[in-house]
């Protein structure tokens, strides 16, 4: 208990003072998380709502895999991506381990299957409620995924919240394909495991509220921003 | 008047899961007025029109066209589909997938928003209208392209009497324009107060076709006099 009350303390304090290092820490967490957010969505979207509206052999199989990939281990996808880009790995002239970049990657397979997962199951009753219409207006494959994107976009925010909400608490595989180098590649949940890793309970614990009031805020905001709870619009 | 008919079907036969649900059918639909395709529950009406429209696979038999252009039909469904958007956009949208120009959508939105008396509500969700309203505005969504030839299937199944009065008069005022009109209908009454011609359906098969004042007056089958007669046919 006295640990939390001074982990709470700690995190004000780090707040109220603008501390150089925890800002720095926190912005970078949030810009390697809403990149890795932002791409993961550029795929996830469009693949999960052509799987809603497409039928093609092996497409079952296809949404069973991606339903799989969610329960993907971290550390495994870490793994994968630090033999992928080091110096002997087919994409290690790029130089990109232990860079934010490197990092977005990880998250970017990790989050992917999760949005996309998400995204077909709302797609696809939106599809069902949809498909009569929009077949007996011979719109184009196009038009449908388009007009499914559109009408189901409070849904689509629920799986891109999710996929941030898994992406911002991430640790193992940007610890490993980050390094958690200070003012390189030192994020609020790596910073975390350092803390804890030297016995400073409170730092880590301060740290953890600051990631917690950043999910909290960023939660918000998208909420507003998108006006998905304002009466009347849609 | 259109030029597309007549619309002929020659031995259509339509399965589902090896069941025979439609057929076969040899039916020829001229080219004015309006058309009622009558039945109980579970007939095959609605096969039938989506046959008609293009939507439901055959199985075996020909659909021909005078001339063929799915662009000219447009499809009333008996549960109304509206797009999770305001009744403006409702409307809008089947002239956007055409590329229509902004202005002359602006324009038709406002002719027909006005036309089915939704004109106060133009900005609200499309979700929130009542039943009556929301197939008033799936005709009206199914009208603003102009089509030809417009099938309906049941359009004022489970309204109140209001309501189909007001529907009922839309489809009159439409079919004096010009636009074919084919409707599926279990309603004897409604088929008497529209119909210039009848299309009996019975068991997936078409027992009765015709002027419907000859038909009324002097039915060919035992069947279809017993459904004048009020008689439960099965």
């Amino acid at each position: 208990m006295f640990e939390i009350m001074e982990g709470l303390k700690s995190a004000f304090w780090l707040v109220v003072t603008f501390d150089a290092e925890l800002w720095e820490i926190s912005l970078r967490s949030l810009r390697v998380t809403l990149t890795a957010l932002l791409v993961a969505s550029a795929i996830a979207i469009p693949l999960g709502t052509f799987l809603a509206v497409q039928r093609f052999r092996y497409r079952r199989t296809i949404i069973s895999f991606i339903n799989a990939l969610m329960g993907l281990p971290p550390v495994v996808v870490g793994l994968l991506v630090y033999i992928l880009l080091s110096r002997s790995g087919p994409f290690g002239v790029l130089n990109l381990l232990f860079t934010p970049t490197a990092m977005i990657i990880a998250q970017v397979i990790i989050i992917t299957p999760v949005i996309a997962s998400i995204a077909h199951q709302s797609m696809r009753e939106l599809w069902a409620e949809y498909h009569d219409l929009l077949i007996s207006l011979n719109t184009t494959k196009g038009q449908r995924i388009l007009t499914l994107i559109k009408d189901g976009r409070r849904n689509l925010l629920t799986a891109m919240l999710a996929g941030f909400g898994r992406a911002i608490g991430e640790v193992g595989a940007i610890m490993i394909v980050g390094g958690n180098i200070d003012h390189v590649t030192r994020v609020l949940t790596t910073a975390i495991a350092l803390e804890t890793g030297k016995g400073d309970f409170a730092l880590a614990l301060g740290l953890g509220f600051v990631l917690i009031g950043i999910a909290f805020v960023v939660n918000i905001a998208i909420h507003t921003l998108s006006q998905t709870e304002r009466e009347g619009r849609w | 008047m259109t030029d597309m008919f007549p619309l002929t079907l020659e031995q259509v036969i339509v399965r589902r899961q090896r069941k025979l649900v439609l057929g076969p059918v040899d039916l020829t639909l001229d080219q004015s007025g309006l058309t009622i395709i009558l039945g109980p529950n579970g007939s095959g009406k609605t096969t039938l029109l989506r046959v008609m429209h293009g939507i439901e696979r055959i199985n075996a038999g020909t659909i021909s066209w005078a001339v063929d252009d799915p662009a000219k039909h447009a499809f009333v469904f008996q549960s109304p589909i509206v797009l999770r958007r305001t009744v403006s956009e409702n409307l809008a949208y089947p002239l956007r997938l055409l590329k229509t120009p902004p202005q002359n959508v602006r324009a038709a939105v406002h002719h027909w928003v006005e036309r089915i008396g939704l004109g106060g509500v133009r900005n609200s969700p499309a979700t929130r209208l009542s039943g009556g309203e929301r197939q008033k505005l799936a005709i009206a969504r199914a009208l603003i392209r102009k089509p030809e030839v417009l099938f309906l299937d049941e359009p004022c199944a489970n309204l109140d009497g209001h309501a189909t009065r007001e529907i009922e008069a839309l489809l009159q005022e439409t079919a004096a324009n010009g636009t074919r009109l084919v409707m599926a209908t279990h309603d004897l009454g409604q088929a008497r107060r529209l119909a210039r011609d009848i299309v009996f359906v019975l068991h997936g098969k078409v027992h009765e076709s015709g002027p419907a004042e000859t038909a009324f007056s002097n039915p060919k089958t035992s069947e279809f006099a017993g459904f004048l007669r009020g008689d439960i046919v099965t």
